[in-house]
């Protein structure tokens, strides 16, 4: 019916070159496009400004700035992105070029390698839970078997718990990022290597000189978009440590329904607020890289 | 085979070999352990699980059996919770396709006034943390009136899932020519024909990507599930296993059974469509 009508104003009107008239798949393009954007404002636009109405109130941010949970979540988040994240794709990195070997068995390894990202993450928390169990876990039972001794109590430990949860995290994202960074170093040529081979270069040589120059670029995006989506990665903490013992192991993912759960609303948001000033130069910049 | 096959190794291939060997080997056992550790207590008897052996002395499928048949009081929705997963899951996928395949078709070939603006809001949706707006989506749904109802969490994974979706698939629609718009119309083809007949077909592979994305994330999704949804028999498996950790006496290995069940379907779907995923989304995930 829209498009009968628009092509009846265009008969009607004279051909202008500017205008604010629309042709026929422009229209459509409205219609097509409607769905998407009520969509976005009403699951985006409006949580946003309610969020950022409900933390309006400094009195808010003095109470976390009192609060020690909120600096020990702040730190443990830093923690997990600067360590957690530089391990995981240095290692990704490396593997990358072990995954890179045509080799019959490298393929069937890397078949299974990818599990930990093919599987829910709920499951194999849990999973990882029960074996650092300090009583039945079958780690502490293994440690008493071999020495005769008590294991640690693992989850206990906020230092422990911690470095867990970040292990976690790489247990599960670690594939997609090799996986990434394969793809990346399979689209540089081979000829480079070869050439690098003719004047003699070593394993070390042809990785600084032709590889990584190729890779950088994308090491570098991969590790950003890495670092804002473990900000927001709430399972590998919540359902490992419970953000415990004492609350010391929060971050700021889960610090939010931790104040949720104890009916402080705007401290949640509050704490979200406070992380923007992180995640906004790295939305910023990767919304440059890909919106090109 | 060749003769070069047949010949002895030379000492230096041997070495490479074992080096790559001395780093495949640990690779494989920090992979498989947590998902092995899932699957031994599954298969083991309640006084075998905790044993430590590396098989149990009799492997069962009796804790299947209890799951299936909601033999304890923490699986007695088991069936309805996993239907409520199916259920969620499937709506996302298609609500996120069709959504998604609008958008991408009207910002990549129609054109649309303000297309760009769309395309940026929602790459900028797509790199806020999930869980930044787990709490606002929390008391939006409360104010529209869908908490513990199933829209709540379809509408909040489709929100979740749309922007990566719309952005694989514009990718992929700009590569597609523009001489085969150009030539369908003058072939008379309306907008809409030009949708059905020539845009969805040669879309096909990343459509299958995007729907599988999103079927997934709905499926493994677990902060908002658990936000969203309280009753028991309105949950989703994964906030059900969740609430295993309610009681510090609860049944591991049920608990591990019904893990390794939840856990199956998104493994059979990934390794089904791996190919359109490592194609189709992994390569587009980071442009360099």
């Amino acid at each position: 019916m829209t498009s009968i009508a628009i092509s009846h104003a265009d008969d009607a009107v004279p051909v202008k070159p500017r205008g604010p008239r629309l042709t026929t798949p422009q229209v459509w393009g409205l219609v097509l496009i409607a769905p998407y954007l009520l969509v976005f404002l009403a699951f985006v636009v409006y949580p946003i400004g309610y969020g950022l109405w409900l933390a309006r109130h400094p009195a808010s941010y003095v109470a976390l700035y009192n609060d020690p949970i909120f600096a020990r979540a702040a730190v443990n988040t830093l923690i997990f992105l600067v360590i957690g994240i530089n391990i995981k794709m240095l290692i990704a990195l490396f593997l990358s070029g072990f995954f890179a070997q045509s080799r019959g068995w490298i393929k069937w390894l890397s078949v299974l390698f990818i599990l930990p990202w093919a599987v829910p993450s709920i499951p194999t928390i849990l999973s990882v839970r029960f074996m650092f169990n300090p009583e039945w876990g079958v780690v502490n039972h293994l440690i008493f078997k071999l020495t005769g001794e008590d294991g640690p109590n693992w989850l206990n430990d906020p230092a422990i718990a911690l470095t867990m949860a970040i292990g976690m995290h790489i247990w599960k994202s670690l594939p997609f990022w090799t996986l990434i960074l394969m793809t990346g170093r399979m689209a540089i040529p081979q000829d480079q290597f070869e050439a690098a081979e003719v004047d003699g270069a070593n394993v070390w040589q042809k990785f600084r000189f032709v590889t990584w120059p190729s890779m950088r670029t994308l090491y570098l995006t991969c590790t950003l978009l890495s670092m804002i989506w473990t900000l927001g990665d709430f399972n590998s903490v919540y359902l490992l440590t419970g953000g415990g013992p004492a609350d010391l192991t929060h971050v700021l993912a889960t610090l939010g329904i931790r104040y949720l759960r104890l009916d402080q609303l705007d401290m949640s948001m509050a704490s979200i607020v406070c992380a923007l000033p992180l995640v906004l130069p790295l939305v910023y910049f990767m919304m440059k890289r890909l919106s090109r | 085979m060749k003769i070069s096959e047949m010949r002895m190794p030379t000492l230096r291939e041997v070495g490479v070999e074992a080096r790559l060997l001395l780093i495949g080997i640990p690779v494989l056992i920090w992979t498989l352990i947590p998902i092995y550790h899932m699957f031994l207590f599954a298969i083991s008897p309640k006084q075998d699980a905790f044993s430590g052996k590396l098989w149990p002395d009799h492997p069962t499928l009796h804790n299947f059996e209890i799951v299936f048949r909601q033999q304890h009081y923490f699986l007695r929705d088991f069936w309805a919770q996993f239907g409520n997963s199916v259920v969620i899951a499937v709506s996302v996928g298609v609500l996120t396709l069709l959504i998604a395949t609008a958008a991408a078709f009207a910002i990549s070939r129609l054109r649309v006034p303000g297309g760009r603006a769309v395309m940026n809001l929602a790459l900028f949706t797509y790199f806020i943390p999930a869980a930044f707006l787990a709490v606002p989506m929390y008391r939006t749904m409360g104010s529209y009136g869908l908490l513990n109802n199933h829209w709540a969490l379809i509408l909040a994974m489709v929100t979740i899932a749309s922007p990566y979706a719309i952005w694989v698939l514009k990718q992929a629609s700009d590569k597609l020519p523009v001489e085969l718009d150009e030539a369908a119309i003058m072939d008379g083809a309306t907008t809409l024909q030009l949708f059905r007949l020539v845009y969805l077909p040669l879309m096909m592979p990343s459509l299958v990507a995007v729907g599988t994305y999103a079927l997934l994330l709905a499926w493994n999704e677990y902060l908002y599930a658990f936000l969203l949804l309280s009753k028991d028999t309105e949950i989703t498996l994964p906030v059900a296993l969740g609430n295993f950790l309610a009681a510090d006496d609860s049944p591991w290995e049920l608990l591990m059974t019904t893990g390794f069940i939840y856990a199956l379907p998104p493994a059979a779907v990934y390794y089904t469509f791996k190919r359109y995923m490592v194609g189709g989304l992994t390569a587009g995930a980071v442009k360099s």
